[in-house]
């Protein structure tokens, strides 16, 4: 294998992971909010605007993590510095 | 495939380029500037109002309303940036049910600049409310160690709110490219209700949050 293959398999396989895991955690936690955010709703329907609203922030937040993972593996695919540099290198022989 | 509307060109010079994003959100500006020209040419204040200003009102007081429940009470100052924010996020959002539309939401270089209007209006607020000193100072609340956590904090809410949208919008339409290949029968319908809700729900939660995070910045020394 080539370095330049080498760059792309542990990339593609790197970003793959990163989304995997990294959605794992944000997506329990959404469960679990979204959980309790009903049950709350149940117990007090009246104040169902408020809940909603504090629901939708905290999810937002929550999946931030998740944003963050998606930003790092879409920057290992599209935007790899070192495969750019690499081919910078290849093209420049 | 390509990933974004970005990448459609139709003319170029040099740095400037004018792609499908552009055009788009223009069309969407004329619209809807075009839309609320024609009803607030005559206003009435008579009891019976036209069934057009109405419609206007009722989406007016209704962002109002959420201004003031996440506590900014002078939303009269804020309803121009937050509602012009959702109002175009909608916009842009729903109108994907009409053929051949590509969402600009779904293009990264539409969402940063949209984060990045928060990004500069939440200073400019948190300043004409509390002040230059008052609001610096609240970087470094609660002890001066949170001064780098605070700064980063908002750098990275920023980035957040920009990846947020465009990932929720351009992820919609790629399923739906990649189930029409699959299964091109119900399914991609089915998913594009669901895509649809999806804009709304993020038009509201990127409204909601820059005005949770201006309120933030402006309540000062409790918050």
């Amino acid at each position: 294998m080539d370095s330049m293959t080498l760059i792309a398999v542990i990339s593609i396989f790197t970003s793959d992971i990163t989304i995997a895991i990294g959605s794992i955690g944000p997506a329990l936690g959404e469960g679990r909010a979204v959980a309790s955010a009903l049950s709350s709703l149940a117990q007090q329907p009246d104040s169902a605007p408020t809940i909603t609203r504090t629901l939708f922030v905290g999810l937002a937040m929550i999946e931030s993590v998740a944003i963050y993972c998606l930003v790092v593996s879409m920057i290992l695919i599209f935007a790899n510095p070192f495969w750019s540099q690499s081919v910078a290198t290849l093209a420049g022989n | 495939m390509q990933l974004s509307s970005d990448q459609i060109i139709f003319w170029q010079y040099g740095f400037a380029k004018l792609n499908l994003t552009i055009v788009t959100t223009w069309g969407l500006m004329l619209v809807m500037t075009l839309i609320a020209w024609l009803v607030t040419r005559r206003l009435e204040h008579s009891l019976t109002i036209s069934r057009w200003q109405h419609v206007l009102e009722v989406i007016t007081l209704s962002i109002k309303a959420q201004i003031e429940e996440v506590g900014l009470i002078q939303s009269r100052r804020y309803i121009t940036f937050i509602g012009t924010l959702f109002l175009f996020i909608l916009m842009a959002n729903l109108c994907a049910i009409v053929p051949g539309y590509e969402p600009p939401t779904g293009s990264l270089s539409t969402t940063t600049a949209l984060a990045f209007c928060v990004f500069i209006a939440v200073p400019l607020f948190g300043i004409r409310k509390q002040g230059l000193g008052d609001y610096l100072h609240s970087y470094m609340q609660p002890t001066v160690i949170m001064l780098p956590f605070n700064i980063m904090s908002e750098l990275s809410r920023t980035l957040a709110l920009a990846v947020r949208l465009f990932g929720n919008m351009m992820s919609g339409s790629m399923i739906i490219a990649i189930l029409l290949t699959i299964i091109p029968f119900i399914f991609p319908l089915l998913l594009d209700v669901l895509h649809l809700i999806t804009g709304v729900v993020q038009a509201y939660i990127f409204s909601v949050l820059a005005t949770v995070y201006i309120a933030a910045a402006t309540r000062g020394e409790e918050g």
